[in-house]
């Protein structure tokens, strides 16, 4: 499976570095290697969700008991979250890291996903929050790090759109 | 049983520990025994105040973790039964109260009025331990044998489809604004998490 596992190590490491000590997380083909990692660390509370609107309750008590966290999900479970987005982190101000596998973008070879990728920005911008992509190595630590920054300054969320060219490695 | 009574048979427990609560009446009923900084009202974002109290108590294993959720609440999340079934953290009490409605608003039947069983919906997640209770004194001896075991607890607490409207509050905004007791809540928290 092409999944990049030396991306996913360093979005990883980018979690680590901003002090995540909780993620939730409903897998997807692209989430596997991270998921992985946060299972083989002793030190990283792994909540495996039924539905990925739970995370941002998850998300709120560890906040609320002084734990940072992050969800883990691709675009239909943020798109399955946004009720808990908009009355639990919204309406009550609190930090919420995303990350967010966008998929059903350019490259997409799976039907079922390309509505999804339609739509993921549209929804963001519609409900404010603010999100970068991570598209290259490069990007990943540093707009982590600014999007856990943000998320905490603003007691909002934040969401980074994991992109194809960060998670998929073509032909290897 | 009424609701209110319930709680008055649990509330000095419940002041000394965490707790969070569904958004409405259970709420405002809560709120007219006292409001203390370690209870946090989860208004509105139906279904995942379990999902905050199994936060708090995964984050914080020394903390006791009290939910007051409504049957209503746990239709909407019943995944999250499975959640809390795997995670099963000992420190967390789980308490329904089914009044087979959506009491707050308008006293809609639900599910549990026509023979869903949301105790055995608790049982067949994985919850550890489950009681199903319709007295008073069979919820107090309930509670505490919860919180004095180190299993995590569901009980569904059939109580009457009723809201004891407390003085001085009008539907059931009362007057603690939610981000007041947003982040009074989450001080609380950190200030006995220094205390250790
Ligand atoms: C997603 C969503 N749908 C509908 C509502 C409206 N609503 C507020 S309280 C409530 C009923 C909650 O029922 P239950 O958990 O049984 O608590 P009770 O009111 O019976 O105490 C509903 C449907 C809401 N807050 N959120
Ligand atoms: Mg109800």
């Amino acid at each position: 499976m092409p999944v990049s596992v030396d991306s996913s190590r360093i979005v990883y490491d980018a979690l680590k570095a901003c002090g995540v000590e909780l993620v939730s997380a409903l897998p997807e083909t692209w989430l596997v290697h991270l998921i992985r990692m946060a299972d083989d660390d002793p030190e990283m509370i792994l909540v495996r969700l039924a539905k990925e609107e739970e995370g941002v309750g998850l998300s709120a008590g560890a906040h609320f008991a002084g734990k940072r966290s992050a969800m883990l999900m691709q675009n239909h479970g943020f798109l399955a979250s946004i009720n808990g987005i908009v009355s639990g982190a919204q309406l009550f101000r609190i930090p919420l890291l995303m990350l967010v596998s966008d998929r059903g973008t350019f490259g997409e070879p799976d039907p079922w996903q390309t509505e999804g990728g339609l739509v993921t920005e549209h929804v963001l911008h519609a409900l404010r929050i603010p999100f970068e992509r991570l598209d290259t190595r490069e990007q990943v630590a540093p707009r982590v790090a600014k999007a856990m920054t943000l998320a905490h300054a603003s007691n909002r969320p934040a969401a980074l759109l994991l992109g194809r060219d960060l998670m998929w490695e073509e032909g290897a | 049983m009424r609701r209110l009574e319930a709680l008055q048979a649990i509330y000095p427990e419940l002041e000394r520990r965490v707790v969070v609560t569904i958004m409405g009446a259970v709420a405002a009923e809560l709120q007219s025994l006292g409001h203390r900084p370690g209870f946090f009202y989860l208004q509105h974002a139906m279904g995942i105040a379990s999902s905050i109290g199994l936060g708090i108590a995964l984050c914080r294993p020394e903390l006791e973790v009290v939910v007051l959720d409504g049957d209503g609440s746990v239709l909407m999340n019943m995944g999250g039964l499975t959640t809390m079934g795997r995670y099963r953290p000992p420190n967390l009490t789980h308490v329904v109260f089914d009044n087979e409605s959506l009491l707050s608003v308008g006293g809609f039947p639900t599910a549990t009025s026509a023979g869903s069983d949301l105790a055995a919906v608790a049982a067949a997640s994985g919850i550890p331990a489950t009681e199903r209770v319709s007295d008073v004194d069979a919820f107090a001896d309930a509670f505490n044998r919860a919180l004095a075991s180190d299993r995590l607890t569901t009980i569904v607490a059939k109580v009457d489809a009723h809201y004891e409207a407390p003085a001085r509050t009008k539907g059931f905004v009362t007057d603690l604004g939610l981000l007041e007791n947003r982040f009074q809540f989450a001080r609380h928290l950190r200030s006995l998490v220094e205390e250790r």
